[in-house]
């Protein structure tokens, strides 16, 4: 029996490798038209971060948002309704957080710090909850309000710090770049590793994914949730208000999303400023899904997209590619996986290919 | 006053339909046939890129535009392989697409072209005589071809949907393909047909933004447009006239906001903006009940010998 689980993860893990390296090996055409060689380019991006302090320490600080978002994504995968919002929900997650921190600036840290967090998470989980109801109530497709509502967001934002929340220098000076004034150093979170940007936001966001592994595996809550998304009939059936359910997992998606708005800004830029949201909401549908919509695969996947995209940085400075063909990269990787699923689900196919492989072969003679 | 500002915003709305429309109704084949493809912006913003970049080294707008056709036609078959052949949940294969389609288009355009660049295009034409109508003429004969061509692919698409073998097969399958199967029709290759189909329709709207209407390309040009044209699918009840309501109600709204900017209104620009992403939500959560009239299998991957 330990033989077949062995060959079902031998199996699973083939599968996964081939349809990244399918996704990379597509990447590699596209970089090809992007007039870079795509050997140069890959091996710059997958060891360079790897080769010293600064790019190990990016990593994780790539990995903390990405891990928040990714988490809030499996959250509502799981739960049957597809969050495509996570850049709007980061961004009004971090003028929540934001506002409070200017508005407190005198709190002590271990006060103020999780009053920022608190109302990242309520403004990110209203931006989610608001699609999360109109999909219970009203069937509005969840995919498109939350794109919807990712475009209203920026334009709120950039609304909101161009504007009543501009740091007041910047209109002193005339320049006018649209940020707000740096926060008081109560709500910056702590440097772990001196002299480089690495904060305290990783062990939170590990800390979260277990907290979160923990909620949808072993509670009544959890165990519900995931049953309103893998088959609602029965759900409904056994007593589980679906629909609630529902709004319950954009909240909690939403608001996931908006703390990593909250460790955006009290982590790495110390105010809101334009580009904050840098990708991670379209980033963490990758991570969610290359972790396998597990909160524990979702901690190692966010530390490599967090590795693929200091390396994207670190191409575009010594390959000269922009380093958005990145998120071209992370579509392709997406297609690949959900390509790869019908590998999962087709038993007839699995066994075939199985058998061709003679995992399973070795794995029955064991049993008998 | 009032009446120049009235038809001001109507004569600058019906160009702003035309891609909308060239991509909605494109959306409506894929979605008729059971294909959810929200990969739409992402082929509209490659469209427009290639369309532009062509235009800029061969000078030829007709080459641009089926080159973006053409790239379309590409992108709609990595969609039809991954949704169809493979299976895959459509709506996440859509967000790749549109990551995709995305990245590689800002990534070109920083390699290729670089910074601002404009190309000349389509220009709108007048109508001998009937142009100079009053009021009339302005709103309906001033305009580039392209958006005649959009708006007769309203009937032409209702015709080959509702009035050919081939579209009858496109509802068969759309609505129950088990029996349409059970039929001899090729579910999959209807189902690829319309997936390209749809997808050179998009190329064509990304490439009207850049070729016809902005004349030049800039990252994420499309703003939205592919999101919104799938939502006016439902809007319009996966029917052609419906659609081409929906996009028309869109771009005055989208007329209207551009307006209130020119004139100087006293209104933060931002929240100008954000009233076609608005509306969007307001006429889906408004057409829900519409859902109920969608095609039954849509978005559901057709797996022979399954009974759902």
């Amino acid at each position: 029996m330990k033989k077949k689980l062995y060959s079902e993860a031998i199996y699973r893990l083939l599968i996964i490798v081939i349809a990244v390296f399918s996704a990379l090996f597509v990447g590699a055409i596209l970089l090809l038209i992007a007039k870079a060689n795509p050997l140069t380019a890959y091996y710059v991006m997958f060891t360079e971060p790897l080769s010293g302090k600064f790019g190990l320490t990016e990593i994780l600080v790539r990995a903390a948002p990405l891990m928040l978002v990714g988490l809030g994504i499996a959250i509502s995968f799981r739960s049957g309704i597809l969050n495509i919002g996570g850049e709007g929900q980061i961004l009004i997650g971090a003028v929540f957080g934001a506002f409070i921190a200017l508005t407190f600036p005198d709190l002590p840290p271990y006060i103020l710090l999780p009053l920022v967090f608190i109302a990242s998470f309520i403004g990110g989980a209203i931006w989610g909850g608001i699609a999360g109801w109109m999909k219970a109530y009203l069937s509005v497709n969840e995919i498109l309000s939350t794109i919807m509502l990712n475009y209203i967001a920026f334009q709120v934002y950039m609304f909101l710090i161009r504007g009543p929340m501009i740091d007041p220098k910047e209109v002193a000076y005339g320049t006018g770049v649209p940020q707000t004034a740096l926060l008081s150093k109560n709500a910056w979170l702590v440097r772990i590793i001196p002299a480089s940007r690495l904060h305290a936001g990783i062990i939170i966001a590990v800390v979260l994914a277990i907290l979160v592994y923990i909620f949808l595996w072993k509670t009544t809550i959890g165990y519900k949730l995931r049953a309103a998304g893998a088959e609602a009939k029965a759900a409904k059936y056994i007593g589980v208000n679906v629909k609630n359910y529902l709004v319950l997992a954009m909240l909690l998606s939403g608001g996931f999303a908006g703390m990593a708005g909250a460790i955006e800004v009290c982590g790495v830029h110390h105010r809101a400023l334009e580009s904050i949201s840098a990708g991670y909401g379209f980033s963490g549908i990758v991570v969610a899904l290359f972790g396998g919509l597990h909160p524990l695969g979702i901690i190692p996947a966010s530390a490599v997209f967090g590795l693929l995209i200091v390396g994207a940085d670190m191409m575009q400075r010594s390959v000269t590619v922009p380093a958005s063909i990145i998120l071209a990269i992370q579509g392709l990787i997406i297609l690949a996986i959900v390509s790869s699923q019908i590998f999962f689900s087709n038993i007839g196919l699995k066994e075939k290919i199985m058998i061709k492989l003679k995992l399973m072969k070795s794995g029955d003679k064991d049993d008998t | 006053m009032i009446l120049d500002f009235i038809i001001g915003i109507i004569s600058a709305g019906i160009p702003l339909a035309a891609p909308l429309l060239l991509a909605g109704l494109g959306e409506m084949f894929n979605q008729r046939a059971g294909v959810f493809n929200l990969g739409v912006e992402g082929i509209m913003l490659m469209g427009a890129f290639v369309g532009f970049l062509v235009v800029l080294i061969v000078g030829s707008p007709i080459l641009g535009l089926l080159a973006a056709i053409a790239v379309g036609a590409l992108m709609g078959l990595l969609m039809a392989v991954v949704s169809v052949k493979f299976k895959a949940q459509q709506g996440i294969s859509g967000i790749g697409l549109f990551m995709l389609g995305w990245g590689l288009s800002g990534t070109l355009f920083r390699v290729y072209i670089g910074g601002v660049t404009s190309i000349t295009g389509i220009k709108p034409f007048s109508f001998p005589l009937l142009g100079k109508i009053p009021v009339i003429g302005e709103i309906f004969f001033q305009n580039n071809i392209l958006v005649y061509i959009a708006f007769l692919l309203v009937p032409i698409s209702w015709y080959v949907l509702n009035k050919t073998a081939w579209g009858l097969k496109v509802r068969a399958v759309g609505t129950n393909p088990q029996a349409a199967d059970t039929l001899g029709i090729k579910v999959e290759r209807i189902r690829f047909q319309c997936i390209i189909l749809g997808s050179m329709m998009a190329g064509l709207a990304g490439a009207y933004l850049t070729i016809a209407q902005t004349h030049i390309f800039a990252d994420n040009i499309t703003a939205g447009r592919g999101f919104i044209a799938v939502a006016l699918v439902y809007f319009g009840r996966w029917k052609p006239v419906g659609i081409m309501w929906g996009t028309l109600l869109f771009s005055l709204a989208h007329a209207l906001q551009r307006s209130i900017q020119v004139y100087g209104i006293n209104f933060p620009y931002e929240i100008a903006i954000i009233i076609p992403y608005l509306l969007v939500i307001v006429v889906l959560a408004l057409s829900y009940k519409s859902q109920l009239l969608g095609p039954v299998a849509l978005g559901k991957p057709f797996i022979r010998g399954s009974r759902e």
